[in-house]
């Protein structure tokens, strides 16, 4: 029997010839993340079980980026023990404020992660890697602690979703209207254990910003990792930034898959989710009007250059809506040059956006947009559970940076095709 | 083997509300512990005995891979949560740190808030005393056992290491 591509991935990083769905492996990690928040904890284990040496100081990232720049106290604490990790095994990705962006946007830019890598990290959203054509997958603390300290973990082998990409995607509609499509599909734990494998002949129209932003979102779906093939998009983005060996690894024809989901991307529409699970999917057209007090354009999902230009696209010339806060946060240093550059910077302050150093911030309801009880946002973020971006009785709305931006200067959940 | 009283919860309960955000900056378990809970079930924390059994219905531990969530339910005193099914970062954080969950769609259905249950964690049997009805959850594979039995992923691979 065939394997697919986590399958063959997962493999090779086991010294296994095959393996198949349920497989319980050890796996050699090419590369083992940590943040601001989970870090600390994975210290704390580390150093409980006496640990004293980590397996690789080259393949071990730490990016301080969740509660950065430091918003109180205690998050300059972990802050503050994640750097002295980070010093006492002269870590080489360890990323601090000045440098730092976020992690699922800094590290495919870096090339620290790469095609064929086999990657944990101490963060959900890991498995944006994946667009890479990488095996990644989100895990905790603890998991991070052994990873750092042995450079291998357990893995149960995943079965596999396949998801069929045909055509290309309608002006406006970008890679996170596929993704909230298809949890909409699906569900939120429509993935659970499993891996979503892209393929098709429509995965070639997408760019790899596009690419980055369903991978990252698979774990929405209950997923365990989302994965896309190597194709020249990938290798000419790798070109240049990813120092180590490129392994292109590809789905054999006869892999198994439990299920098959076609998308014909020319007919999706923007889409949005609302509150309080990515799964509540509409089309901007059935909820446009809502209202709406705040829109977060950024994050791991939707914080990369492309998400940004067509924000700014949107916004030239325009003004965020009287009574609306709009909030621009590019997620890398990069991106922010990139911004200054290209004059996105100077459209997004022109119309009345704060623009903001990077940081996970509002996402996650940590600072810098914070909601209070009763409002509403629209945020091209990734989660919208019950007091996510803050008070409890606070909404989000999951959107694309098209939409977001079209709201912003409506004032209300609006579709940029109405503009 | 253990006996408490249920508290239950619905599908797709998220790390989020299991602990927000904001308060992942705390220091200690128990600080994380006095925050457990408190955006979909505020008396939460005022009514938790130690032994308490978590009863919820699929994809528990949803969303963020935050080792905070199992880490704060086991510091809030709750034994062990029983659930339909569990989100899987959720699943290997809790076996990761030795904290008990039990996969049993059947239990997670009908057991019902208040009751007092008990879990023989040895047969995977789980007792309703409060309805005498009988439940048994799937078993682990023997690798995930061996973590178990070690006290966690940790204390695993450092008794490898050194044997």
């Amino acid at each position: 029997m065939g394997m697919t591509m986590t399958q063959k991935i997962l493999a090779a990083h086991a010294g296994l010839d095959s393996v198949k769905a349920g497989d319980l492996i050890e796996a050699k990690l090419d590369i083992v993340l940590g943040n601001d928040v989970t870090t600390p904890v994975a210290i704390g284990v580390f150093d409980s079980i006496g640990f004293t040496k980590v397996f690789d100081k080259d393949k071990i990232a730490i990016v301080l980026d969740h509660y950065t720049p430091c918003k109180d106290i205690k998050s300059a604490q972990l802050c503050a023990a994640a750097r002295a990790f980070a010093k006492r095994f002269d870590i080489t990705h360890f990323y601090d404020v000045g440098c730092v962006g976020i992690e699922h946007a800094l590290l495919p830019e870096q090339g620290i992660v790469g095609p064929g890598d086999c990657i944990i990290g101490a963060d959900s959203h890991t498995c944006t890697y994946g667009a890479l054509g990488a095996f990644s997958t989100g895990v905790g603390s603890t998991d991070m602690a052994a990873g750092m300290a042995m450079g291998e973990n357990w893995f149960k082998v995943p079965s596999a979703i396949k998801v069929t990409l045909k055509g290309e995607l309608p002006p406006y509609v970008s890679g996170k209207d596929v993704i909230l499509h298809l949890i909409g599909l699906i569900g939120v734990d429509g993935a659970l254990y499993k891996s979503l494998e892209f393929t098709g002949e429509g995965v070639a129209s997408l760019s790899m910003d596009d690419r980055f932003t369903i991978a990252n979102m698979a774990i929405e779906a209950g997923g365990k990792n989302g994965i896309f093939p190597v194709d020249e998009k990938t290798l000419e983005y790798v070109t240049g930034r990813f120092k180590r060996p490129v392994k292109v690894y590809e789905a054999d024809p006869d892999a198994e898959y439990e299920q098959e989901v076609v998308i014909d991307l020319g007919t999706l529409k923007p889409t949005v989710s609302l509150p309080h699970l990515p799964s509540n999917t509409k089309t901007v057209d059935e909820v446009k009007g809502l209202p709406i007090d705040q829109v977060v354009i950024g994050s791991c999902t939707n914080g990369r250059i492309s998400d940004l230009r067509i924000a700014a696209d949107i916004l030239k010339g325009r003004h965020v809506a009287e009574g609306v806060r709009c909030i621009v946060i590019p997620a890398t240093q990069e991106v922010y040059l990139q911004c200054l550059r290209e004059g996105l910077a100077e459209v997004f302050i022109s119309a009345g956006c704060a623009l903001s150093t990077p940081t996970c911030g509002p996402c996650l309801g940590g600072h810098m947009g914070v909601m209070s009880e009763g409002e509403r946002a629209v945020a091209t973020t990734n989660r919208n559970f019950v007091g996510r971006m803050g008070h409890v009785k606070s909404e989000v709305i999951l959107a694309s940076p098209a939409v977001a931006a079209a709201s912003a200067v409506a004032g209300c959940v609006a579709s940029p095709l109405d503009l | 083997m253990i006996t408490g009283t249920v508290f239950k919860y619905g599908d797709n309960v998220d790390t989020d509300v299991i602990i927000p955000a904001r308060y992942l900056n705390a220091p200690s378990p128990e600080e994380l512990a006095s925050h457990c809970m408190e955006d979909i079930d505020a008396d939460f924390v005022h009514e938790v005995k130690p032994g308490d059994i978590m009863v919820a219905g699929a994809n528990f531990g949803c969303g963020s891979s935050r080792e905070h969530a199992p880490i704060a339910i086991r510091a809030s005193g709750v034994s062990c949560v029983i659930a339909a099914s569990f989100a899987r970062i959720f699943y290997r954080n809790a076996i990761n740190i030795g904290f008990p969950i039990l996969e049993c769609p059947e239990a997670a259905e009908k057991i019902a808030k208040g009751d007092k249950v008990s879990v023989d964690f040895d047969t995977g049997v789980i007792t309703d005393e409060t309805t005498g009805e009988r439940f048994h959850a799937a078993a682990f594979p023997a690798f995930i056992n061996r973590i178990i039995e070690s006290g966690g992923l940790l204390p695993y691979l450092k008794a490898r290491q050194d044997g």
